[in-house]
């Protein structure tokens, strides 16, 4: 919060000049029709994104050149706020020109950066970012449709942040090159969440595969585990405290997030250092509970886990 | 046509009189009234003349209060936060009853309150938008409740809820009553008395009187309840230096909405009527709410195919200002609350537009409105990819 949040009611100041003039007039709107198509030797794709009850939907045209290969006419037409008739406008002048390959390429930056007066402001603000997310989007699609592939071939990375497109892999480089701690810290060095936020934590805008919060706890458990592997000594011989927490850190690195991705989760209940070697007492949650393989297959990886990366004596039971 | 103003829910414009009776208390008598010279006493007289105003405006007896504040957001959580310090004082929980159609210097208060400790029960609306007494009765036992807070008529779709019976069923149930009658006021006769409110809150603004002044009502033998400490103004029950200009403008503007009732609820409405006929002669569009349940002066409408923020975009460009509960129109990507809670699918809660009327409205701006809403619909519907 600062002097310039406290007007407020400032969405449509922030917008640009070429945005505004898009909203007003776009100049590669409509249908393109098979006849049309024919007519230019050319092969009509026309691909959908999004739907009027997500507040988001359009459709996009492509005649692309039966010799060049290259799209040759492309245009749209949009169910959506001001800014996604711009961002759709501008993408559709962006594919023109090139061939289905190197139209997968443009993002929705490359359409945002496209619709700046000003190459250091931004086009719009940050919660409209994700209205040129679908410009993207749509463009996917319809490279899917022409080559007759599944949508997520062409998906080479997973995506976190859609609006800023910073992908899994970034996200995890930065947090340990940088020793990042906060959310806050990933949305400074990479820009995800800037945005819509829907990919910071459960119950934004729209609902995510990977969440910032996740991503960082997971992460720096893992870390944390490579600094206790470095550690000389055999778990046996660690104080209370190390045991314990070289156990809690072995859950958040390898266990809890494979157990989150079938909808279950485990609390460590107890841990005893016994003659016989290490027990731990641990009960399931969410989808562990009811799952039958929890009792045996679950609890075997669990046991592996532990038996592999600190003391082969380890005893797991669950309460 | 310059410009067309039908955006009045969200603020009105000063009426011409209210502004000339404010002028004289910046350069001439801009004295403190609890000062004890002639700058400050010779204030009092029109001071008392506003009270008479509002009290009579809202048919408040003598011996309730009608504290003069700052907008009805304060008055909103002075009841809210008032009544809860109250049953915190006495180490008792406090049980907040509201409903899931209010504007958010309701809701966000209540949530406010829940993070704090207290119970909050948030009723739905029917298959009308309304909250009924049998809604309440449904979710709230007897004994219950310290306090139910419904609005009187709702800012989105401006229908009317059932306070006098809601207020009725409230104190069978053992509970204090609070409405917030923003939208109500100038729109539908106020009477407290008969409506038996305990508490009850207005805002200037919405009643061609200045932004930033408002009323809370409260009535006599209700439990006291302030936000602001500090000097002995209004009985000790609001400190704060009183605006003085805008507390005669304030009544002022009562007086005038009240005597403006008849013409509000006549022209006004056939104005509304005629651009609400003319909106149903569009193809695929919807009208939320009843006419008959609605303030006179609102329409909500959905054109089919046609995003909300776009529709705004394309108004404004043409000088015509309305309002959107759409989420890409607002801050945080959400919905309106009201849209979520009427259940009226998502692809109605992105379409939505509001237009409300004043008793400044005119003809020829609701013809130009129409003629200009249809250019809009054909525009932007060649764009839309769902529309065919």
């Amino acid at each position: 919060m600062a002097k310039g949040d406290l007007i407020g009611g400032t969405l449509w100041d922030q917008y640009s000049g070429k945005v505004a003039d898009r909203m007003n007039n776009p100049r590669h709107l409509g249908a393109v029709s098979e006849e049309e198509a024919a007519a230019m030797n050319a092969e009509l794709v026309v691909a959908d994104y999004g739907a009027e009850s997500c507040g988001d939907a359009v459709r996009l045209y492509w005649a692309v050149d039966r010799d060049s290969g290259k799209i040759v006419k492309a245009s749209f037409k949009s169910f959506g706020c001001g800014t996604a008739i711009a961002s759709s406008d501008m993408m559709a002048e962006l594919c023109i020109g090139k061939t289905v390959d190197e139209a997968v390429k443009i993002t929705n930056i490359d359409v945002e950066h496209a619709l700046r007066d000003n190459p250091d402001i931004p086009a719009v603000p940050p919660q409209k970012m994700h209205c040129s997310v679908m410009a993207y989007d749509v463009i996917k699609a319809a490279a899917a449709k022409f080559k007759g592939v599944d949508l997520s071939s062409l998906e080479e990375e997973e995506i976190v942040c859609e609006c800023a497109r910073v992908s899994l892999g970034t996200i995890q480089e930065v947090i340990r090159l940088n020793d990042l701690k906060t959310v806050e810290e990933i949305t400074a060095y990479t820009k995800a969440g800037a945005f819509c936020k829907s990919c910071i934590r459960p119950g934004g805008h729209e609902s995510r595969k990977y969440y910032l919060v996740d991503i960082l706890k997971e992460t720096r458990a893992k870390m944390e585990e490579e600094t206790l592997a470095r550690e000389e000594r055999p778990f046996a011989d660690l104080s209370p405290f190390k045991q314990a927490r070289a156990v809690e850190t072995l859950f958040d690195a390898e266990i809890r997030p494979s157990l989150k991705q079938d909808g279950g989760n485990v609390q460590i209940v107890d841990l005893d250092i016994t003659e016989e070697g290490p027990v731990i007492e641990i009960s399931y949650e969410g989808a562990c509970i009811s799952c039958p393989a929890s009792g045996v297959g679950t609890l075997g990886f669990i046991e592996k886990i532990l038996k592999d990366k600190l003391d082969e004596r380890f005893q797991v039971r669950i309460v | 046509m310059e410009r067309v103003y039908l955006d009045n829910n969200a603020t009105t414009m000063v009426d011409p009189r209210v502004k000339q009776a404010m002028d004289p208390y910046y350069l001439q008598q801009y004295g403190n009234p609890n000062s004890l010279h002639s700058f400050g006493t010779e204030i009092h007289p029109e001071m008392s003349v506003a009270l008479d105003r509002l009290y009579e405006g809202t048919g408040a007896a003598d011996e309730d209060d009608i504290i003069i504040n700052a907008c009805a957001t304060e008055g909103n959580n002075t009841v809210l936060k008032g009544i809860w310090a109250a049953k915190l004082k006495e180490n008792r929980p406090f049980h907040l009853v509201t409903s899931e159609i209010e504007h958010p210097s309701i809701a966000h208060t209540a949530d406010w309150l829940e993070s704090m400790g207290a119970r909050v029960t948030r009723l739905p609306v029917d298959e009308q938008g309304l909250v009924t007494p049998e809604i309440l009765k449904e979710h709230v036992s007897r004994g219950s409740a310290d306090l139910v807070s419904i609005m009187w008529a709702n800012n989105e779709t401006g229908l009317i809820n059932p306070v006098q019976e809601l207020c009725r069923t409230a104190h069978d149930l053992g509970s204090l009553f609070h409405t917030d009658a923003v939208q109500a006021v100038g729109k539908i006769p106020l009477n407290v008395s008969e409506l038996g409110c305990d508490y009850l809150t207005f805002s200037a603004h919405k009643f061609h009187g200045p932004k930033g002044v408002g009323g809370l009502y409260v009535r006599r033998g209700a439990p006291p309840i302030s936000l602001l400490h500090g000097g002995e103004q209004m009985g000790g029950k609001r400190a704060g230096t009183v605006n003085v200009a805008y507390m005669i403008g304030m009544g002022l503007a009562m007086e005038m909405a009240t005597e403006a009732l008849d013409y509000e609820n006549t022209k006004v409405r056939e104005l509304r009527d005629r651009l609400e006929d003319a909106l149903i002669g569009i193809p695929d569009t919807v009208i939320l709410g009843r006419r008959e349940n609605r303030t006179p002066n609102t329409i909500l409408v959905s054109f089919k195919g046609i995003e909300g923020e776009a529709f705004l975009w394309d108004l404004n460009t043409n000088g015509i200002a309305a309002s959107t509960g759409s989420a890409c129109s607002s801050e945080d990507l959400e919905a309106d609350a009201t849209l979520r809670a009427m259940k009226l699918g998502a692809d109605l809660a992105h379409t939505a537009v509001r237009f409300s009327l004043s008793r400044f409205t005119t003809e020829e701006e609701i013809d130009y409105t129409i003629e200009t809403i249809k250019k809009i619909v054909r525009r932007l519907r060649s764009i839309s990819s769902t529309y065919k």
